[in-house]
């Protein structure tokens, strides 16, 4: 791994309440890569996404930044839960406005020049449309857009997104997804995006990493999303298959207790009715 | 009305209302209106205990509301911000009123630390509220957009700020700041009302920040102004008039938001 790399995440391990949910995490990311994170609910997609941006502490391990140790640059975040308060008064403009410079100390002037960028940012989005609504009261997806703008608006080398294709519809899903890929590689920004379906980001994505029982695999998708390579990592045999240009993680021939964790929740990497 | 031994009266009710309503549009964003409550009321004793002594009252206040903030942000750490308010005020109040037992009876100026007092601001009292008006200000001023943004969501103030480091403790202490010069002429029980008053009435009639920001402190302006005026005439006390002037400003705007609500 290079010193320069957006990101990389060295044999990282984090424990929450005493008990360890992330062990020896390891990949990396050059700038304009755009990264699929794919787990389950519970695989830990949400504490590594909190590791990079240092709000939880490493047990072991360690992650820089454009090669730098706990010296971040600004990175953008699009957190998976956030109540909008409906009674704030911020409309979605203004939420892209402070994306751009809600971490400034004093007082500033209307500027035309961040006005400019601000109205670039939210038509690049799709928030034109709603941009002098009040934030708390639009729409889950609208809401999406307008947090995607305000992430991206500083132009961050590294930006995470925690599940911001759950609240959307097929449509909508296909469009972030596509504007992400084209911005990421408009301002050489690594994306790191987390998901529970891998379907939507087959065309999008340079690499995954996929998160189970607590470890990782990473690399290019043709690499992992692979039968031997998941099945090692889930510790039981599953099998990756392609149906309709869909890919689909299925467990087969486990033992009754793995299988029932998997069946559970039959949405590994794709939504199998 | 204007007359002389009125006019500290009209300078330090002026300060408090401008600091109250720019303070207050961060109080209710934030939802701290509790903790805007603990932090005045927990200072009371400090007041006490400072007039006990022969001392500026505005010393024993920013003294109390400082240790206030501490504990409340020390609390915090392991509770909800509401549970460590009510703990720091149950504490302070429990020191008050060991304080007022072991001191005796000073019932007079006790009425005016709770309920407000309009008369006889020294001209000390002035200088000490200006200060501290021109200390609050200043800070806001400061971190402003940082407290917008969160007040809009912690995690991405967080990672904005490029640390999971919350700006609460610096926020407590503007509060307190803001609300301990107010004490002795709101009163401990009613200030917290100025907080919230104007600035949940301010927001229901405009979308931008800012905008509602100062629409907060005009309306602070014009329910501190009509009730040193109501004071004046009709002797009642000064608490009594901010409060329900206070309130009469958040029922407009909960009235207009619902009306817009049902509207939409
Ligand atoms: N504060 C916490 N204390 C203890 N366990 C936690 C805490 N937060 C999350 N966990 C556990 O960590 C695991 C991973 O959670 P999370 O990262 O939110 O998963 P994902 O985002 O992939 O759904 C879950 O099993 C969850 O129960
Ligand atoms: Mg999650």
């Amino acid at each position: 791994m290079s010193g320069t790399a957006a990101l990389s995440v060295e044999g990282a391990c984090v424990a929450l309440g005493g008990r360890s949910v992330l062990r020896e995490v390891t990949f990396g990311l050059e700038p304009g890569e755009f990264c699929a994170l794919i787990g389950s609910n519970g695989s830990g997609k949400t504490t590594l996404l909190r590791a990079i941006l240092g709000f939880l502490p490493l047990a072991a391990g360690r992650i820089r930044l454009n090669g730098v140790v706990g010296a971040p640059g600004p990175i953008g975040y699009v957190p998976q839960k956030i109540a909008l308060d409906p009674a704030l008064p911020l409309r979605a403009r203004d939420v892209v406005t402070l994306g751009l410079d809600g971490a400034r100390l004093g007082l500033s002037w209307p500027s035309k020049a961040r006005r400019i960028e601000v109205d670039r940012m939210l038509r690049a989005v799709g928030a034109d449309g709603f941009a002098e609504q009040r934030i708390g009261l639009l729409s889950g997806g609208q809401q999406q857009r307008v947090l995607v703008a305000h992430a991206l608006v500083r132009r961050p080398k590294l930006l995470l997104l925690d599940e911001p294709l759950a609240n959307l519809d097929v449509r909508s899903s296909a469009e972030i997804v596509a504007l992400l890929r084209r911005l990421s590689r408009e301002y050489g920004a690594a994306v790191l995006l987390s998901a529970h379906d891998m379907n939507p980001l087959l065309s999008a994505m340079d690499r995954i990493v996929y998160l189970a029982n607590g470890a990782a695999v990473a690399g290019r998708p043709e690499e992992v999303v692979r039968t031997e390579v998941l099945s090692s990592l889930y510790g039981y045999h599953v099998d990756v298959v392609r149906v309709h240009g869909r890919v689909v993680v299925v467990a087969a021939e486990a033992g009754e207790q793995i299988h029932e964790a998997v069946a559970r929740d039959p949405v590994h990497t794709a939504s199998v009715p | 009305m204007f007359a002389p031994f009125m006019l500290h009266a009209w300078l330090v009710a002026t300060m408090v209302a401008i600091v109250g309503g720019a303070v207050g549009f961060f109080v209710v964003a934030r939802r701290a209106a509790f903790a805007a409550h603990a932090l005045p009321l927990g200072a009371f004793p400090g007041a006490a205990v400072a007039s006990l002594l022969g001392v500026n009252e505005l010393f024993g206040l920013a003294l109390f509301s400082g240790v206030g903030v501490i504990a409340i942000t020390q609390l915090q750490r392991g509770e909800r911000r509401e549970v460590a308010s009510a703990l720091w005020l149950a504490l302070a109040l429990a020191v008050g009123v060991l304080l007022l037992s072991l001191s005796g009876a000073y019932a007079q100026s006790l009425y005016g630390l709770l309920f407000g007092e309009v008369l006889g601001i020294s001209r000390a009292q002035v200088l000490g509220v200006a200060l501290l008006s021109a200390l609050a200000l200043a800070l806001l001023a400061l971190l402003a957009r940082p407290l917008l943004l969160e007040s809009l969501s912690g995690d991405l103030a967080a990672a904005a700020f490029g640390r999971a480091r919350s700006l609460e403790g610096a926020f407590l202490l503007i509060v307190a700041l803001s609300t301990a010069m107010a004490v002795p002429v709101v009163g401990a029980l009613l200030v917290f009302s100025l907080m919230v008053g104007p600035a949940s009435g301010a927001r229901a009639y405009t979308d931008r920040p800012w905008r509602a920001l100062l629409l907060s402190v005009l309306l602070s302006l014009a329910v501190v102004w009509s009730a040193l005026a109501l004071t004046y005439l009709t002797d009642g006390p000064v608490g009594f008039f901010v409060g329900a002037l206070s309130a009469v400003c958040y029922v407009a705007g909960r009235r207009r938001s619902l009306r817009a609500g049902a509207g939409s």
